[in-house]
Parts: C-alpha cells; sequence; structure tokens
C-alpha cells in the first residue's frame, strides 16, 4: 500500500514539475520574443502612429512595462491553481 | 490565514495614516512658505523630519531574533513586500538620473526602462519562488546546498559571496554618493558631512532591526519617493496638456515636441550657432595636424598677448584671464594633443543637429544604426538578467509567508516600479517641451532663475551653461548645456511650483538612494557575518553571537562605503550600469541551471560561475577607457557595460560542458532539487 501511494505521490510530482515547466517555457517564450521583436523591429514600427506615440516609442517606454506585468499576473494565477490543485489531489490519497 | 489578513489591514491602515499625515505635513510647510518662512529652513525641516522618520521605524522595530534580524521573520504580505522591494530596486539613480538620461539620449535612454522592468519576468518564472521554496536565508546559502558534492560546499559560497559583495559595495557606494550629493545641495552643508547624516539615518534603522526594521521604513520610503515624484510631473501634465496623468498626457506633447524639434533643426539662428562650433572644431583640427610646432606657436602667442596687455595697462580682469588661460596651457605636446581632441570632439557633437527624440537608433548610415540597435539589444538583456541575479533584491523573497505570496509579491513589486517607470519618459518629454519652448528664445536679459541658481551650484563643473555665441541676445537650443541630473531636481523651479516641492524632491531622492542603501548594506553584512563567519568559520556560533557579528559589521562595512564615496569617484554611475553585467555574469547561469536542469554539479557552477566573471571582468577592462582598455578591442562594437552579453552563455555553457564531464550529482542533492520543484 505505502509503496503504491509513494509511487503516485512521485508521479504526481512529476506531472506538476511538467506542467510548470511547460508553462514557464511559454511565458518565457512571450516575454522574449516581445523584448526581442519591439527592439529589432523599432525603426520600421517607429512609422507608425499610436495616439500621438510613434509605435516603437509607445511599446518601449509602456506597452512593454505593461506587457510584462501581465505576464507575470498570469502566472501568479495559473500556478497558484497548480498549486492548489495538487494539494487537492494529495489530500484526497 | 486569518491573522495574515488582520495584519495586511493593520499594515494598511498605519501606512494609510502615515500618507495622510505626510500630506498635512506638506500642507503645513506650504503655509509656512507663504508666511515667507525662510527655504533654507524648509529644506532642513524635509530632511531631518524624513530622517528621524526612518530612524523612528528603526527603533520601533529593533530586534535581535535571527529570523527577524534576516528575513524579517518571514511573515511579510505580498502586497508590502512587493511595496518594499520596489523601494529597495529604485535608488538614486532611477530617482535623479533617468529622466535625465531619457532627456539626453531619447529613445536609447529608453532601454533602461525596458530593461529594469523586464527583469522581473525572469525573476518571477525562473528565480523567486524556488528560493521561497528553499526558505534559508541568503543567495550563497542557496548556491552552496544545491552544489553540494565532492568539495566542501564552502568553496562555492566563497564565490558567489565575493560576487555578492562586488556587485552590492559598487552599487550602495553609488548610493551614499546620491545621500551626499542631495545632502549638500538642499541644505548647503558640507559634502561629506551629508555623507555622514544620511548614513547615521541608515544605520540607527538597519543596525537595530535588521531586515525587519528596513521592510517597514522600505513602505514608508516608497510612499515618500511615488509622491515626490508624482506632484511636479502631474502638474507640468496638466501645463502642456491639461491632463493630471502624465503617462496618458504626454503622447499629445510629443506630437507638440517634434513639430518643434523640426523648426529648431531648419531655423536660421540654430543653424549659425552650429556653424560656430563647426568652426571651432576645424580649428582644433589644422592645430592637431600641425602638431607639434602648433602647441610652440600657440604658447608663444599667448606669452605674447599677456605682455601686450600687461604693456598697454589692461583692466585686472583681463589680465588675470590671460594669466589663467597660460597656466591651463597643454604643459607638452602630448596633453595638448590628448586636450585637443577632447574639444574637437565636443565641439564637432555640438556641431551636430539635434536627434529627434523618439527617433530610434540614429545613424549616418544603416551599418552604424545597426550597431546601435544590438547595443541596445545587449544592455536591455544585461540589465534583465542582472535584475533576476541581483542579491539585494532577491533576498527579500525570503520574507514573505508562502511560495505562492512570494509570486504575488514579484507582480506587486513590478506594479510599483511601473507606477515610476511609465512616469519617467512622460517627465523627459514634458521638460523638454517646456525648455525647447519656453526656455529657448528667450532674450539673455530675462532668463529664470533657476538657470542662474543651479549653474552656481557647482562652479568647477557647472550643471547648467547658456552662452550668447553668436551675440544676437536670444537663446539658442545649441547654446544651452544641461546636466541630466538636474532635470528631476529643477522640474519644480522649471515648472514654477513652490520651494516646498523643490524640498520634496530632495526627500523623495533621499528616500531612494537611503532605501536602497539600506538593502545593500544589510546584504553585504549579511553574506560576511551569515556566510562567511557563522557558515564558514565558526559552525558553532550561538544565534545571539551571529546577529550581535552581523551588526558590527554592518558599521564597518558601512564606514568603508562612506569612505569610498566621499572620495568622489566620478565615473560611479557608469560603474552601476557595469555590476548589472557582472551579477548576471557570475550569479544567473547557477541559479538558474540549479532548478531547471538536475545534471548540474558542483565541478560545473564553480566553473561557470568563475568563467563567467573573469570573461566579464576581462571584456571591461579591454574595452573601457577609464580602466585602461580601448574601444578598438569590442567585440561586435558592444560597449564594456554589456560584457554580460558573451558572459552569461559561456556560464552557461561551461556549466553544462563540466557537468556533462564530471560525476552527477549525489542523492541528497537530487531530493533538494525535488523539493524544489513540488508545489
Amino acid at each position: 500500500m505505502s509503496d503504491q501511494s509513494t509511487q503516485t505521490s512521485a508521479n504526481n510530482r512529476l506531472h506538476y514539475w511538467r506542467r510548470t515547466r511547460q508553462f514557464t517555457m511559454i511565458m518565457l517564450l512571450v516575454w522574449f520574443a516581445a523584448t526581442f521583436g519591439i527592439i529589432w523591429f523599432a525603426r520600421e514600427l517607429s512609422t507608425i502612429s499610436f495616439f500621438g506615440w510613434p509605435l516603437s516609442f509607445y511599446l518601449v517606454a509602456q506597452g512593454a512595462v505593461l506587457l510584462y506585468s501581465v505576464l507575470i499576473g498570469v502566472h501568479t494565477y495559473y500556478m497558484g491553481k497548480l498549486d492548489e490543485g495538487a494539494k487537492q489531489e494529495h489530500e484526497v490519497e | 490565514m486569518k491573522s495574515n489578513k488582520a495584519f495586511s489591514n493593520k499594515l494598511a491602515r498605519s501606512y494609510g495614516l502615515f500618507t495622510l499625515g505626510f500630506f498635512l505635513f506638506l500642507a503645513i510647510l506650504t503655509i509656512l512658505e507663504r508666511e515667507n518662512f525662510p527655504r533654507v529652513w524648509i529644506g532642513y525641516l524635509f530632511m531631518v523630519a524624513t530622517m528621524l522618520l526612518y530612524a523612528w521605524i528603526g527603533i520601533i522595530s529593533r530586534t535581535s531574533d535571527v529570523s527577524e534580524y534576516y528575513v524579517a521573520g518571514r511573515r511579510v504580505p505580498a502586497l508590502f513586500n512587493g511595496m518594499a522591494t520596489a523601494a529597495d530596486w529604485m535608488s538614486a539613480a532611477t530617482f535623479i538620473s533617468l529622466a535625465g538620461g531619457l532627456y539626453l539620449q531619447g529613445f536609447e535612454g529608453l532601454a533602461y526602462i525596458i530593461g529594469w522592468t523586464g527583469g522581473f519576468c525572469l525573476v518571477a518564472l525562473l528565480v523567486a519562488p524556488f528560493l521561497r521554496k528553499f526558505g534559508q536565508y541568503t543567495i550563497p546559502d542557496f548556491l552552496a546546498a544545491r552544489y553540494a558534492g565532492r568539495y566542501s560546499g564552502n568553496l562555492i559560497r566563497i564565490i558567489a559571496v565575493t560576487a555578492t559583495i562586488m556587485v552590492s559595495f559598487t552599487y550602495v557606494v553609488a548610493q551614499i554618493y546620491g545621500v551626499g550629493l542631495i545632502t549638500s545641495r538642499f541644505t548647503g552643508v558640507d559634502f561629506s558631512i551629508g555623507i555622514f547624516l544620511g548614513l547615521a539615518s541608515i544605520l540607527v534603522c538597519s543596525y537595530l532591526g535588521g531586515m525587519r526594521a528596513i521592510t517597514w521604513t522600505q513602505i514608508a520610503q516608497y510612499i515618500i519617493l511615488l509622491i515626490a515624484y508624482m506632484i511636479p510631473v502631474m502638474w507640468l501634465s496638466m501645463k502642456h496638456a491639461d491632463n493630471p496623468v502624465p503617462p496618458i498626457a504626454y503622447g499629445e506633447v510629443l506630437s507638440k515636441l517634434s513639430a518643434r524639434e523640426k523648426e529648431l533643426i531648419n531655423d536660421p539662428k540654430e543653424i549659425e550657432v552650429r556653424a560656430i562650433f563647426q568652426q571651432r572644431a576645424n580649428g582644433y583640427d589644422t592645430k592637431l595636424k600641425a602638431l607639434p610646432q602648433s602647441w610652440e606657436q600657440g604658447r608663444v602667442d599667448m606669452e605674447k598677448l599677456l605682455e601686450d596687455k600687461k604693456m598697454h595697462n589692461a583692466s585686472l580682469i583681463e589680465l588675470r584671464e590671460a594669466q589663467h588661460a597660460l597656466s591651463h596651457y597643454p604643459k607638452t605636446p602630448e596633453e595638448a594633443q590628448r586636450k585637443w581632441e577632447e574639444a574637437k570632439a565636443q565641439n564637432q557633437a555640438r556641431a551636430e543637429p539635434l536627434t529627434p527624440h523618439t527617433q530610434p537608433f540614429p545613424g549616418k548610415d544603416k551599418a552604424s544604426s545597426d550597431i546601435k540597435r544590438n547595443n541596445f539589444l545587449a544592455l536591455v538583456f544585461c540589465l534583465m538578467m542582472g535584475t533576476a541575479a541581483l542579491p539585494h533584491i532577491l533576498v527579500r523573497y525570503y520574507t514573505t509567508p508562502s511560495v505562492q505570496e512570494t509570486r504575488k509579491s514579484v507582480f506587486w513589486t513590478l506594479f510599483f516600479v511601473m507606477l515610476l517607470y511609465i512616469t519617467i519618459p512622460a517627465l523627459a518629454v514634458l521638460v523638454k517641451y517646456d525648455i525647447y519652448t519656453s526656455l529657448v528664445g528667450t532674450e539673455f536679459s530675462k532668463l529664470p532663475a533657476w538657470v542662474s541658481y543651479w549653474a552656481s551650484v557647482d562652479k568647477l563643473n557647472p550643471l547648467v551653461s547658456i552662452t550668447d555665441l553668436n551675440h544676437d541676445g536670444i537663446v539658442q537650443l545649441g547654446e544651452i548645456v544641461i546636466d541630466g541630473d538636474i532635470i528631476v531636481l529643477a522640474t519644480p523651479e522649471i515648472g514654477g511650483l513652490p520651494y516646498v516641492i523643490s524640498g520634496l524632491i530632495a526627500a523623495g531622492g533621499l528616500a531612494a538612494a537611503l532605501s536602497t542603501a539600506d538593502g545593500l548594506l544589510l546584504t553585504i553584512s549579511n553574506a560576511l557575518s551569515h556566510d562567511i563567519y557563522f557558515k564558514t568559520i565558526d559552525p558553532g556560533a550561538s544565534t545571539q553571537k551571529r546577529v550581535t557579528i552581523s551588526k558590527l559589521l554592518l558599521l564597518v562595512v558601512a564606514l568603508i562605503a562612506a569612505y569610498a564615496a566621499s572620495l568622489k569617484p566620478g565615473n560611479i554611475l557608469s560603474v552601476v550600469g557595469a555590476a548589472f553585467s557582472l551579477a548576471a555574469s557570475a550569479l544567473f547561469p547557477a541559479l538558474v541551471l540549479g532548478v531547471f536542469w538536475k545534471r548540474a554539479n558542483q565541478q560545473g557552477a564553480i566553473a561557470g560561475m568563475l568563467a563567467g566573471m573573469a570573461l566579464c571582468m576581462f571584456y571591461m577592462q579591454h574595452t573601457n577607457p577609464s580602466l585602461g582598455g580601448s574601444p578598438v578591442n569590442q567585440w561586435f562594437h558592444i560597449a564594456p557595460h554589456s560584457a554580460g552579453i558573451f558572459a552569461v552563455p559561456l556560464g552557461f555553457l561551461v556549466i553544462i560542458c563540466v557537468s556533462l564531464a564530471t560525476a552527477q550529482p549525489d542523492a541528497r542533492t537530487q531530493t533538494l532539487i525535488d523539493h524544489l520543484r513540488s508545489p
């Protein structure tokens, strides 16, 4: 019995870590693509106007910062859910 | 859970009252100013009141308990930890210099805005939650436990401590320097007395209460620095855009600014001024080509001029000027070469038309523009990875009650940092528009008072100087030289606000510098007392002894830092940029791989950290002229302070290769990693 339950808890832990890793990867990709993309194409984007700002200026001065805080918010929310789920599973056992 | 909530509510009430009290204090001072209360006293009142406040918080939260002293008892709620970390994070450089940097550099300066905020994504995703899960006291603690193995854990601990101290010490010297600058400018006391006044208030706080006192003080400091920054910017934003929310309002001002820039580029008077500088640059160029004869000739000419003046009974002032010029004439042809090269470059720079504020990567051709883009990218990534490896920021995430609270607290940190960071570019644009429209074009006889005030603060290197070069009696943009650091400090006067607001700005700058200095000093002394003394030298020390040693070391480190700052190291601000690269190259790869790659072992980490640090320092030394290097040695034209862009990948690579070539980590380490990775 106890062997089996350590087995499931190890499985659960592996599952939790896999999902954490996947989600972290996705978030990192978005972070990198946004940062790199905005800067690499800044010259091209600066011809577009956005409420008075050239688009690239707006993105670097404000847009990116807003995006970063959304990313961290989403990450916190998702990981909180994941943690709770894992704890409930643990209690069910 | 319930007691947590009650604690949060109690904190919210206290700091709410504090904010109200602060506004009341402002109101009283405003009334006093109306009643012709002397200005100097308003400055004094601001300094003394805020410093006493910080000291008082330090006294009421004094402690000798280890957990309270090192990690504030691990019960700081996420929101308040976020606020404290934001204050810890925003230094004198952010508060005073960043807006000025944006004013002078335009788009290029935005690298700091994006870099210093994007780094928190890495903190949240890769580092902070796992550190909290690990749950010890310092960053070297984590590295030493994770990379246990063949050699004693002390080796890796000492490397990590060395990196921590190198990074934090350069940073803290810059903060104390900032404290001295602000106190001496606003109260008129001597620079070194200013330093020691600031130091006293830092010490009372962190000496008595460690992390606990620092946390509660930093929250108060955040509130003060936010209010101090927002009031003048909102005022300017109201003035130029009829909208009190600067980040939204300045888009409109930016379009007006761009139009004004176009006018100024084609203005005939501006072209005239630029032509004068071109002429001067050409003059230096001809003299440089004719060295060493031109040097000899110049000296003879000058001596002759002085003789002439003496013969013809010139006025005393004229005589002095001629003597002064002669005594500052280069002593050797080599010195002349260096000085004239400098002067030529300066004049040449001022002969160029202005660069539009919003233009990304301006350059003569595609290649030079690409170099600027690559440097921008490199700097941004160094700042981001450096943020995720700065010890004094990371230790703050040990102080929350749980892992999830740590994640939330990173979010709140970025939120509170963001409030200021999206306002800073707005301030730069608003001040620039103000100067381009109201200062440019005024008559020299009607210069505003702040120009002469700020010009007289530092006589040797004037912070602002305006000279009528083309003798038309009207200010042209090309005739203004302005130091970035006064953009924030002089904003209240530029916007025509009462003097109270200037005092408020000084108090805000002081809060920013003190809060960062507090956190840094504690990090350094804890690295020494906890990691070197307790973990390496005397593991049997009692808890009482550990805290006492830490307090003693705090005093010593603070005094050394104050001494270093009192020497006025000129290029200290550029060194702070370098600190980020160094932190990133030494610590970032080991921290990230420690969690995300089980196979990383001790040998790999030691080799990787040393390699990263070595390459970073090598590159800076070989490319930075002030360290004896030369820009010729640059790789891909990357500036010295972005050395991390090469050193971080090298660090990762070395850890991976050496780990794979040696045995895998032992069972205990595997268990630790499993623990970190579980919910």
